[in-house]
């Protein structure tokens, strides 16, 4: 990585490694744009984001990128069979109503699809429910039951299980702790994983 | 201060009339337009903007010895989101207007009387043609831009689709692609209010007395249709005019009904009747998938979009902003859209100027920059 490199995360910087040059790529979800950003200036790729938050949207415009306001559960119906190189869901899977359906979509217009999800079963979420008897709340995890912007809660395995009862075949997956991969099991000690998909 | 004159460009005289999409033909036309800012050597730095029903070329700037400046002038000027210093901005009156270009209210020259209801009907598709007369008089062969609000943003939706060649990109505010039953409704009961005036004489009132009670009135529906119930109860509530209590009597008691009165008023020294009901009637006419299905339209287009709809508006309401914003996705065009979050109705378009001027002029900067995310 280059100097400026250095602050990019960590999750962007294996996106960044798998999305191939000059891609078309879609991001749902893209938040304030900062990975469909590195994607066009690093990789040369044609980007466009679905992002449901209004200032959000003012953000990816400055960035001068071309976002489209509107919830990813009917933000993906419009485009046409394998429209995009590469669809990425990274950390906004787990708010969407209806996963499986957007995720079939995502493969429907993507020829892969990059999904990062949170890892509710990490140990020290297993340690909680445990041994204090309590839904888990921790650093990678911040919010309480009430006010969780959260629909779904799910671990690697679930998410494997998922792919194989599904017919979608993972590429690759990585396990991510801060601001490391993780080698061994990473169902217990990633904090999100990372996968690549093909259908 | 910026002092701006309007122009005029006459075409299309006879035998080489417009010849309208109702079969008939009209020339000579002449069109009024401003500009605003330099226009670029090689001409790549045209916008074109384009009014909403009542409004007219005098888009930004001030007319000299006028205090109140163009119609969009908060959006057009140096430094703005239409940024002058670094753009040239057209915008032209409409065909069927009465401001300055050739309408109802303008001369026969086959009788050498006003035409009334003989001037031929226009549509939207119309007024464009005649606007791209202007634009080659102007020797500009592609516009950076072509962007309106309102009936502003059909004329724009025109042009990207009829002449695809022309337009780099589109700014499509409040707009919509087909007129639905609640409009062609509102419209209709303007248009009785202006037919049913006594004082309208068939539209043959020229140089006598004017519809200004039907004219008023319809005007006054107009703008009941620009607000929303939230801005309207925030902006009047219940205050009364000038008085402790209820009337219980038929004058106004309630300061929206002044408004209103206030409104309607103003608005028949400015504005001819006849081109009111014509212009309504293109907007009635205005239906991209008349022919076919607003997907086959947009094929023909090339530009890049920008879509933005406001969550009050319920004239245009934001819906069919998104069926436009399928369609072209659908044609696999660049495409950003945004629904912006406003209690002002249909009017957000004129009053939201913070968040557009930053939507606009970052999607503009890219257009200039010819950075595509297709």
């Amino acid at each position: 990585m280059s100097e400026a490199g250095k602050s990019i995360r960590f999750d962007h910087q294996i996106i960044i490694k798998w999305v191939d040059k000059g891609s078309r790529v879609l991001d749902l979800g893209c938040g304030d744009g900062v990975l469909l950003e590195l994607l066009i200036k690093n990789r040369g790729c044609h980007g466009t984001g679905v992002e449901i938050d209004e200032k959000a949207i003012y953000s990816c415009m400055a960035k001068g990128l071309t976002v489209s306001h509107i919830d990813i559960d009917a933000g993906l119906a419009d485009y046409s069979n394998k429209r995009f190189d590469y669809v990425i869901l990274n950390e906004s899977l787990q708010e969407v109503l209806q996963p499986r359906k957007v995720i079939l979509e995502a493969l429907r217009v993507g020829k892969k699809v990059i999904v990062g999800i949170p890892n509710f079963c990490h140990v020290r979420a297993r340690l909680q429910i445990f041994f204090q008897g309590r839904v888990p709340v921790t650093k990678e995890l911040p919010y309480e039951w009430y006010d969780t912007p959260n629909l779904r809660f799910l671990s690697l395995k679930d998410f494997r299980y998922f792919c194989k009862n599904n017919g979608i075949k993972i590429l690759d997956e990585v396990g991510i702790s801060g601001s490391k991969r993780v080698g061994a099991r990473p169902n217990l000690f990633a904090h999100t994983g990372l996968y690549l998909l093909e259908k | 201060m910026h002092i701006v004159e309007t122009q005029y460009h006459t075409c299309c005289a006879p035998p080489h009339e417009l010849k309208l999409k109702s079969g008939v033909s009209l020339g000579p036309v002449t069109l009024a337009y401003e500009t605003y800012g330099t226009l670029n050597k090689d001409k790549s730095n045209a916008i074109m903007v384009f009014h909403s029903l009542t409004g007219d070329a005098h888009a930004a700037f001030f007319h000299k010895g006028e205090e109140k400046p163009g119609w969009w002038d908060t959006m057009i000027g140096p430094g703005k989101g239409f940024d002058t210093d670094k753009y040239f901005v057209i915008c032209s009156n409409v065909i069927g207007g009465c401001k300055g270009s050739t309408g109802p209210a303008s001369i026969n020259p086959k009788t050498g009387k006003p035409f009334g209801l003989s001037f031929p009907f226009v549509t939207i598709d119309d007024m464009v043609a005649a606007q791209r007369h202007l634009i080659d008089h102007l020797g500009i062969k592609k516009l950076l831009c072509v962007s309106g609000g309102s009936m502003g943003g059909l004329q724009a939706l025109i042009w990207a689709t009829q002449y695809p060649d022309y337009v780099e990109s589109v700014i499509a505010i409040a707009t919509n692609t087909r007129h639905t039953a609640q409009q062609i409704a509102l419209h209709e009961v303007a248009r009785q209010a202006i037919m049913g005036d006594p004082d309208w004489q068939g539209g043959d009132y020229y140089g006598k007395s004017i519809p200004a009670r039907g004219l008023a009135l319809a005007r006054m529906i107009g703008h009941i249709t620009y607000m929303s119930d939230k801005s309207m109860d925030e902006k009047f509530g219940r205050k009364l005019i000038a008085k402790e209590r209820l009337g219980y009597d038929f004058s106004h008691d309630f300061e929206v009904e002044n408004y209103l009165k206030y409104r309607g008023g103003n608005f028949v020294q400015r504005f001819d009747a006849n081109s009111y009901l014509y212009i309504l009637k293109s907007l009635d006419y205005f239906d991209m998938a008349a022919e076919g299905k607003l997907t086959d339209v947009f094929a023909k287009a090339r530009a890049h979009f920008l879509v933005i709809s406001f969550t009050s508006d319920w004239l245009y309401p934001s819906y069919q902003s998104k069926e436009m914003v399928r369609a072209l996705k659908a044609n696999d065009l660049d495409v950003s859209d945004i629904e912006i979050n406003s209690s002002y109705g249909h009017d957000a378009f004129l009053v939201e100027v913070e968040g557009q001027t930053k939507l606009i002029s970052h999607f503009l900067a890219r257009m200039q920059k010819g950075v595509a995310h297709v």
